[in-house]
């Protein structure tokens, strides 16, 4: 080996230093093959995409309930999903949160975090929170617990053990009890809440949350018209600030709220754009009306 | 926007419940060892020795009751194995019992005498340690711990859960139960550990040790119940109650249910295993029985008869089905085991929240007329 060449090998290990040590904005150099690069609080949404997925199939005992689905989210977008039953709606949000794992396909969460390495604490903790199509509450802890429970912080058992709320974490629950219009509740028992109200008290716990991503499963199932209401300005408010990814029945809902609506049917999408175009749809209209 | 007032983070105790732990304390620990030492024994005030082994005795169950509380009342997680760790607990004390008895056995030898009855020449390597009290505090603590650390952590990784994960326990308890049976494992057999003489080189028959014993049993109680009355009222006491309501919730909120399950279930069989430490020196003796399913299923009762989820309860659930065990086995025997059914039917289809959940109904009804 002449002097020379190492003198080169040693300039190339000291620029390959430097380029490990320069911080870059898309997380590093190292090859990531999926795992979570850096700092995992941050979702890497350079590339314009929240959440991503391709090709994911899943089948329950030869049932196809998600055929070679593809979708994707920007950040900040409200996206509707509206489709008949056995779409494959709560099966996606599945996927999604880690619930059910697909047989094959790709879920990814900005560029860099592949959801299928991690289970549904993890995904909870990365940003995507999940509101469930049966309202899911603590019922034998009050509205203040439940959103305390809610709240983003370290979800270890010691730290559990010894947390006191600081007055951050207090101003940020007062003004989720709020935005909820549950304040006068505070010290309600979750359980005697209305059905209502019990949809907007999950709604908070996913705004204490903090979630990049928030999933919605029929959020305004059971709701007065006057909650409805107070519903759709809530979500058009959260609307640029998080992701918004609402699964509805209710068209005159998804008329006050949407810009691009994606249809499902048969585990796959049938069609996607706004909802008067979706609506012109034939096919939309063929598996919402039959023959 | 309005100034909100959230609500204060609750108390460990409330100025009433703290007199009545300092009422509880000072009964305990003077009041009892003065009505019993002090008072002759013919006054009508003198606690005789029978009462003092009784509630020394109920003492230990309580804890076990109030352990079943932090896992069934809190979490939702219903052990039926419980037994085993208090047995566990007991076994470590009664090994080292057994090497204090010395060569004051029927063989006079150094061995225990059943390893001389099986013609055993020297320790098992299992009994290397009993010689210790600092050892057999310690593993007092550890070996239980362990076991129901390595069992709980497959079976809550498996997500066991329900009735399946209750049937589990009580299928290991069996299982350690013909395991202790057996003489070769070095427990004694089916006569388990007796005849013990003496603790820390005194004498354990004498008035002075029992009541250490007792106060000793009467402090731990106390002490546990304010360490668990402390987990209950952190964040940590509400995750559990989260767990127990909506797991799913509580996983898609970012815990993970693992940790806090097992963290608790081990907590939970530790304080059992004290029980059981205690309980030895008390009765004078330790067998499989004690591993037997239906001493398990008793702590679930206990905890069911007093009110789940209440801390307090399981104690007076304790008290008061081991009160009129005692009672009833005395002056009615035959009707002992009809009474245990009575009351398990009264309780599940009337008394779903145990008699201190009825005494709090009272207690708001009467608030409100």
């Amino acid at each position: 080996m002449t002097p020379d060449l190492m003198k080169q090998g040693a300039e190339r290990v000291q620029h390959h230093a430097e380029l490990l040590a320069s911080a870059t904005a898309s997380g590093g150099r190292d090859a990531g093959y999926g795992r979570v690069l850096q700092d995992r609080t941050e979702v890497d949404v350079s590339h314009g995409r929240i959440l991503y997925l391709e090709d994911v199939s899943v089948s329950f005992d030869g049932f196809k309930a998600i055929n070679k689905l593809s979708l994707d989210i920007a950040p900040g977008e409200l996206r509707c999903i509206i489709g008949p039953n056995g779409a494959g709606k709560t099966t996606m949000m599945d996927i999604i949160t880690g619930k059910t794992r697909p047989d094959e396909g790709t879920v990814y969460f900005g560029s860099t975090i592949d959801l299928l390495r991690h289970n549904e604490p993890e995904i909870a903790q990365l940003g995507i929170g999940r509101k469930f199509q049966k309202p899911t509450v603590f019922e034998q802890l009050t509205v203040f617990e439940n959103l305390e429970l809610a709240l983003k912080t370290n979800k270890g058992v010691k730290a559990s053990m010894f947390f006191k709320l600081d007055s951050a974490q207090s101003d940020r629950l007062a003004e989720v009890l709020h935005t909820i219009h549950l304040a006068e509740q505070v010290g309600t028992l979750a359980g005697v809440l209305s059905h209502g109200q019990k949809q907007w008290l999950e709604i908070g716990m996913l705004l204490m949350q903090d979630p990049k991503l928030l999933l919605l499963d029929e959020p305004v199932a059971g709701m007065t018209d006057h909650e409805t209401e107070r519903t759709a300005e809530l979500f058009l408010s959260l609307k640029g600030k998080h992701s918004l990814m609402v699964v509805e029945h209710d068209m005159g809902f998804i008329r006050t709220i949407s810009d691009i609506v994606t249809v499902l049917c048969d585990g796959a999408v049938l069609a996607q754009g706004t909802l008067d175009q979706v609506q012109a749809d034939e096919r939309v209209i063929e598996v919402y009306l039959g023959r | 926007m309005n100034k909100l007032i959230l609500p204060a983070a609750p108390a460990l105790l409330t100025r009433k419940a703290w007199t009545a732990f300092l009422v509880c304390l000072l009964a305990v620990g003077v009041l009892a060892p003065m009505l019993n030492l002090l008072v002759p024994a013919g006054s009508a005030l003198h606690l005789s020795d029978y009462a003092i082994a009784l509630i020394g005795k109920i003492m230990c169950y309580a804890i076990c009751a109030l352990a079943m509380d932090l896992i069934w009342g809190y979490t939702g997680i219903l052990s039926l194995g419980h037994g085993l760790f208090f047995a566990l607990g007991g076994y470590v004390m009664g090994m080292y019992l057994m090497r204090q008895i010395g060569r004051d056995g029927q063989y006079q030898s150094d061995l225990p005498d059943f390893m001389v009855f099986l013609d055993w020449k020297e320790l098992p390597w299992h009994w290397l340690l009993s010689g210790s009290f600092a050892a057999t505090l310690v593993l007092v603590v550890l070996v239980p711990g362990l076991i129901a650390a390595v069992f709980g952590f497959f079976a809550f990784r498996s997500r066991i859960k329900g009735v399946y994960f209750s049937i589990i326990t009580q299928a290991m308890t069996f299982a350690a139960m013909l395991l202790f049976f057996r003489n070769e494992t070095g427990f004694g057999g089916n006569n388990g550990f007796t005849d013990f003489k003496r603790i820390l080189g005194m004498p354990l028959a004498t008035p002075g040790m029992r009541m250490t014993l007792f106060v000793l049993t009467g402090m731990t109680l106390l002490g546990f119940f304010l360490f668990a009355r402390w987990l209950v009222t952190s964040k940590y006491g509400r995750v559990l109650q989260a767990i127990r309501d909506a797991e799913s919730r509580v996983m898609f909120s970012g815990y993970s249910p693992l940790p806090y399950k097992l963290s608790i279930w081990v907590i939970s069989a530790v304080m059992c295993a004290v029980a059981g430490a205690l309980y030895v020196p008390q009765v004078g003796i330790i067998n499989p029985g004690e591993m037997s399913a239906a001493n398990s299923i008793e702590i679930a009762v206990w905890a069911a008869v007093g009110g789940r989820a209440t801390l307090v309860g399981p104690i007076v659930g304790a008290f008061l089905v081991n009160g009129a065990k005692s009672w009833l086995t005395v002056t009615a025997p035959e009707f002992w085991l009809y009474f245990l059914g009575a009351l398990f039917i009264v309780v599940t289809l009337y008394l779903p929240n145990g008699v201190v959940g009825l005494l709090d109904k009272f207690k708001r009804k009467g608030g409100a007329a």
